[in-house]
């Protein structure tokens, strides 16, 4: 293990950390002591982690701020969801399962693509709103479409329900603003897991990468980076794109854990795209470790404040506040030091003290 | 920088491993108390948005359910058994839905009253399905809501409530072009858009108009109120919440344009909404469950008693809500279910005593159901006098 590069053992550790909690958990929920609160949000935490760390590899290692990561995940969401109840009782359900996660990563990335190639033009201020655009517009269109299938076929329509024209075998599969309902759950909380270490090793190899070094040259200096030929477009446009199939990824993982999916605000809109900015940045950009925990802990922060009722809001708020200052401010890094040494403290007491 | 790694570590272990045996010691202490000693008390829990947007409808729900069963735990409970109950927030969000009920579970809840929004049942009654726990929800209308054996509805559902609609406006002439302005993003409004369009067709009724608007531009109609203007409606269906339809009154009034309007359930509590010139109202058709100033004494005694504790006009989810907790008790008496059978027990028993059920309440007199958990009730069509509801 010594002779092992710096960067490798930190990955190994992010590795081991996530290995470790998984098993933890399968150990204890085998033995019936997680509850049903903690049992249920199992698979959202992990597709919570995976979409923090794939926006961190947009804005932590290719240093552009995007708004609208919560698009994507919508996009993942709604194409596999779609695609489980086409397929709903044609094929095993993992197999099923195996071809929604490729389809929801594949339409997402498309996205991305589609996406990035305008919008990777722009810089700083300009992108970030130009993405917090977008996602909207993806949930806005996503809501105007009517699918249904009966005996005859699809049926399309951009106005509602009742303009597809379905027969009496007929089944509304995609409903406009009520989205897809009777998703199968499909999604595990070991599947989730495994996603998200897969998640993890293409992000940590790409970051440790040639690839991954062009684009943190782009983030560092774009000129320099151009100047010695590194092609911005086609290595931005890669980071975009691979992060919009793992956000994909984590749609999928969502819409196949509820019955019901809606492409509401409060599910895919610009809140939650925020959400996911707040577990980067209170990681730390560039962070994916850091990601990881912070995700992990503020998704089960406002679920551990439940016995507060509605205090818990602002609660959340405040312990939001606090954490961000403990990790980030120069006096807070003090702070941390300080709890750090005292804890050192307690441990041999005796030397502290004489001194 | 090594130590400092190892301590963070250490940290985080400690976090997870505090989070999680929390939880876990909470639920195995429970299991304990409920196998030794049996609980001998019912327990019902609630779920709806009591922060975010919809507040309004989960805390009215919350309101209800609590002074029903107070007034039934005074009464002596569900056959001789004592009833707690437990409200969760669910922020009307199909996630957040099934954190709540997943909190109300570790509770040991037996029975749900809930949830108070479409969206968050949806997925809440695929849950409580997997686990046979029997579920009526007060408010929740669109058909999906109750679409599994263990759910039942206390209010019409979309389809129903868009169907009557429409075959009222036929049956008493009161129209025959018709506007109609919905909210597109909202289940409730598109539920009874869609059945009104079918239903109208049947009886012969002209759709001149279909204007949506959604929850992110509900400020500004006058778009959606020309369009109904230049297609010379005579009546405009507004099924939607009071909130954006009052606003809909308004500029209608600015514009000088004055169509019948016709609305469902969630226009009632309009007069009572703040600030609001109850003139424009005026000769607003709605059909309704539950209207404040009905005059048999259990609505009466029921707002009275509503006002007293909440200091506030009870809608009609505070009623459908009431209502369910005292369905609860009709069919748990006639199921004659303990407290210390299981929830899947409770719930077969449940299920196969809300059908054999007749309930007279706030909400409705000789109310069945049926096994697809619909009620069969009838409407009641009240029209806006003076500032006052009065019966069509």
């Amino acid at each position: 293990m010594r002779h092992l590069q710096k960067t490798t053992k930190s990955n190994f550790i992010t590795y081991g950390i996530v290995i470790l909690t998984a098993v933890i958990i399968q150990i204890l929920s085998s033995a019936g002591a997680v509850s049903s609160l903690i049992g249920g949000l199992l698979v959202p935490l992990c597709a919570y982690m995976i979409l923090a760390i794939s926006l961190n590899l947009v804005v932590g290692i290719l240093g552009d701020l995007s708004l609208g990561h919560a698009g994507f995940m919508c996009v993942g969401a709604f194409a596999s969801a779609f695609f489980s109840k086409m397929t709903a009782g044609t094929m095993p359900d993992g197999l099923r399962f195996f071809f929604a996660l490729l389809i929801g990563a594949a339409a997402a990335g498309l996205f991305g693509i589609l996406i990035g190639i305008p919008v990777l033009r722009l810089r700083g201020d300009y992108l970030a709103i130009v993405t917090l655009a977008f996602g909207e517009i993806i949930k806005n269109v996503i809501n105007v479409f009517f699918i249904g299938r009966d005996s005859s076929g699809l049926h399309f329509s951009m106005k509602d329900s009742v303009a597809l024209n379905l027969d009496s075998t007929g089944e509304v599969i995609v409903n406009g603003p009520q989205g897809i309902n009777g998703t199968p759950k499909d999604s595990t909380f070991l599947i989730g897991m495994f996603l998200l270490l897969i998640a993890l090793i293409i992000i940590l190899n790409l970051i440790n990468s040639r690839a991954g070094r062009a684009i943190m040259s782009i983030r560092d200096d774009r000129i320099a980076a151009e100047s010695i030929g590194i092609n911005i477009t086609k290595f931005k446009l890669m980071a975009f794109s691979i992060s919009a199939a793992l956000a994909g990824v984590a749609g999928v993982l969502y819409a196949h854990n509820l019955s019901s999916l809606v492409a509401s605000p409060k599910s895919f809109g610009y809140n939650m795209s925020i959400m996911i900015l707040v577990f980067v940045v209170l990681g730390g950009i560039g962070n994916i470790r850091g990601s990881l925990i912070a995700a992990f802990i503020l998704t089960l922060l406002p679920e551990m404040l439940r016995g507060l009722s509605n205090y818990r809001m602002l609660i959340y708020a405040i312990v939001l506040i606090l954490m961000m200052i403990f990790n980030w401010s120069k006096g807070g890094g003090r702070l941390k030091e300080m709890v750090a040494e005292r804890l050192r403290g307690l441990r041999k007491p005796r030397t502290k003290e004489v001194k | 920088m090594k130590k400092k790694k190892i301590l963070s570590l250490i940290l985080v272990a400690a976090m997870a491993v505090t989070a999680f045996a929390g939880c876990g010691k909470k639920e195995s202490a429970k299991n304990e108390g409920g196998s030794s000693e049996g609980s001998a008390v019912f327990k019902i829990g609630g779920t709806g948005p009591l922060t975010g947007d919809a507040a309004i409808y989960g805390t009215a729900v919350k309101n209800g359910m609590e002074l029903a069963i107070k007034e039934i735990n005074e009464a002596g409970g569900i056959g001789g058994v004592q009833v707690e109950y437990k409200f969760e927030d669910d922020e009307a969000d199909a996630e957040k839905g099934v954190n709540a009920y997943n909190t109300l579970k570790d509770w040991k809840m037996q029975m749900l009253i809930g949830t108070t929004t479409s969206g968050a049942c949806e997925a809440v009654v695929a849950e409580s399905h997997n686990d046979n726990l029997f579920q009526i929800t007060p408010s929740g209308t669109s058909i999906n809501s109750v679409k599994y054996d263990n759910a039942f509805r206390m209010c019409f559902s979309d389809p129903a409530q868009g169907t009557v609609s429409a075959q009222y406006i036929a049956k008493n002439n009161l129209a025959k072009s018709i506007a109609v302005i919905y909210n597109s993003g909202d289940t409730y409004s598109n539920g009874i858009y869609e059945n009104f369009a079918k239903e109208a067709k049947n009886q012969g009724l002209e759709i001149v108009a279909a204007e949506a608007f959604t929850s992110e531009s509900n400020k500004d109609f006058s778009v959606q109120l020309q369009k109904a203007k230049d297609a010379g409606a005579e009546m405009v269906f507004l099924p939607m919440y009071y909130t954006e339809a009052s606003l809909i009154l308004a500029k209608a009034k600015e514009m000088g344009y004055a169509p019948s309007f016709f609305g469902c359930d969630g226009m009632d509590g309009i007069l009572t909404l703040e600030n609001f010139d109850t003139s424009l109202a005026e000769g607003l058709m709605l059909l309704t469950p539950f209207s404040v100033d009905a005059e048999d004494e259990k609505t009466q005694n029921f707002v009275k008693a509503y006002k007293d504790a909440y200091g506030e006009t009870p809608n009609q989810f505070a009623a459908d809500a009431y209502d369910s907790a005292y369905v609860i008790k009709a069919a748990a008496e006639k199921a004659g279910i303990k407290p210390d059978m299981s929830v899947t027990e409770i719930g077969d028993a449940m299920k196969k005593a809300m059908t054999e059920i007749e309930f007279t309440g706030l909400t409705g007199t000789n109310i069945t159901w049926g096994e697809d958990g619909e009620p069969t009730k009838e409407p009641i069509a009240v029209k806006i006098e003076n500032g006052a509801y009065v019966f069509m």
